[in-house]
């Protein structure tokens, strides 16, 4: 479980994450949603420590991630994953080579157990071996997305992060990734973290749901509730998608 | 910065194999372009030699000790580390600069990486390793351009060259050249990498980081070369 308390962070003396306060619960996948310059990704690296805060606390199970040392924070690292928007992979090495990448680094297995390990890691996300090769500009960014969350799970971390994993994919792959970081979460006991302006995300996965609007927590529950609430904040960022809003129309005079 | 570069690596093994792709791919990949220049140069140098010491009062000796001063001095420390800054040090501002804005940096401090050791350490290794190397390449092919030029162009007997290349040789030329090499060789590598490594923006502001970090570190080369021979050579 990862909490985050009373966060406050600033650029250049102007606000832009006001006094977040919320949870983020482990084997379920959270999303946090809201519009382009709402403060999403800021929260998100700054859970990360990518950013540094001004103020307030990021607690990684038991332990303040602002608090802990450099050392400690290093070590805490290899226990998180993150999917990149854009994937991240590493352009000089294979698609295989990307998902050993974190063992060469950070273990000492065989090679063998590395290579099941990469099997493994990319058996699950559906890369056939015939892409292994690969370098990941000769793969789709369907594939890229997937290869990234290969990697990001190849340690076997307990944190995932994924920052807006289904932008500039089509609506099928889109549900493909969705569905395969929610299996993974499931299977591994992950807490995950998935930053996204997607509504079909937020309606498919969304098992917990943050909406940030300006800077500071407006809204927080599950993808159930949330085509009923009375939010209007949240309801013109959910119904400015017209396939939202025309379900909601039906669903008002079903009622 | 040279910190965090200094700083202990997470994995000696992986660090090996990525200073052997660098000298590969920044050293190996620069030696044919370094034997074209150097013999054009040499060539050049051979028949410009030639004439400015075509009075008789001049011995003919003095156009193959020019070539190889200028050679041994300059040419091949400074004027290559020049040319490499263009070469190696815009590849090694793209390369950093462009895994900077994909996030692939990014994506490595996550990991528990520490990226600026595991990306710049093994580029300033492999090119301070690779430099006297191409050094040497380049004054044995520059001498080769001028003993093959000079004949062809009637200006110089090869016997006169080559008795010139062996006048009044001081072999601590060579040392004092091998030494500005190895502090070039560090300037072509980390200059570009700083500029790569913080880079802000996109594909735009990737290109701009190479064009300052080859102006940049030009700049520090002539600058570091009269330091260098002030303190070295007189």
């Amino acid at each position: 479980m990862i909490q985050v308390k009373n966060l406050y962070k600033s650029f250049d003396g102007s606000p832009v994450l006001k006094d977040i306060t919320t949870r983020f619960e482990q084997g379920k996948t959270n999303l946090i949603i809201g519009r382009s310059g709402s403060g999403k990704t800021v929260l998100l690296k700054s859970i990360l420590g990518l950013f540094d805060i001004d103020k307030g606390e990021v607690w990684y199970g038991d332990k303040n991630f602002i608090e802990i040392s450099r050392k400690e924070r290093k070590q805490m690292r290899r226990e998180i994953g993150m999917v990149f928007q854009g994937g991240a992979l590493f352009d000089s090495l294979t698609v295989e080579a990307n998902v050993r990448f974190p063992l060469d680094m950070f273990t000492h297995q065989s090679s063998k157990e590395k290579q099941k390990r990469v099997d493994f890691c990319l058996e699950h996300v559906n890369i056939g071996k015939p892409a292994f090769k690969l370098a990941p500009s000769e793969i789709s960014g369907g594939m890229q997305k997937r290869v990234a969350i290969a990697r990001a799970i190849a340690l076997n971390p307990k944190y995932l992060f994924c920052d807006e994993p289904n932008s500039g994919l089509d609506p099928e792959t889109a549900t493909v990734i969705d569905k395969l970081i929610q299996d993974l979460t499931k299977e591994f006991q992950m807490t995950t973290i998935i930053n996204t302006h997607d509504m079909n995300s937020v309606v498919d996965i969304g098992e917990s749901v943050l909406f940030i609007s300006n800077g500071e927590v407006a809204w927080e529950g599950t993808n159930k509730e949330i085509l009923d609430t009375d939010n209007q904040k949240l309801n013109d960022f959910i119904f400015a998608n017209k396939l939202y809003a025309q379900m909601k129309e039906e669903q008002n005079k079903n009622k | 910065m040279l910190r965090r570069i200094f700083g202990r690596p997470e994995k000696h093994k992986l660090y090996v194999r990525q200073l052997f792709q660098e000298i590969d791919t920044l050293g190996v990949n620069s030696v044919w372009i370094v034997i074209i220049i150097s013999i054009f140069i040499g060539g050049i140098m051979t028949i410009q030699f030639a004439y400015s010491m075509s009075n008789p009062i001049y011995p003919s000796t003095l156009v193959g000790l020019g070539t190889r001063d200028v050679l041994i001095l300059e040419f091949s420390s400074t004027m290559l580390a020049l040319i490499m800054a263009g070469k190696i040090g815009s590849n090694i501002t793209s390369e950093i600069g462009t895994m900077r804005v994909t996030e692939q940096i990014d994506s490595l401090e996550i990991m528990g990486v520490n990226s600026a050791g595991y990306l710049i350490l093994p580029k300033i290794v492999a090119v301070v390793f690779i430099f006297p190397f191409l050094f040497i390449i380049s004054v044995f092919f520059g001498l080769l351009g001028g003993l093959v030029t000079g004949p062809i162009a009637g200006v110089i007997t090869i016997p006169e060259y080559l008795e010139g290349i062996r006048w009044l040789f001081y072999p601590y030329y060579v040392t004092f050249s091998i030494i500005k090499s190895l502090f070039f060789g560090f300037l072509v590598a980390s200059v570009p990498a700083y500029f790569g490594y913080y880079v802000k923006g996109g594909a735009l502001e990737v290109g701009k980081a190479s064009t300052t970090a080859v102006v940049n570190t030009n700049i520090l080369i002539l600058f570091f070369d009269l330091i260098l021979t002030r303190l070295l050579l007189t």
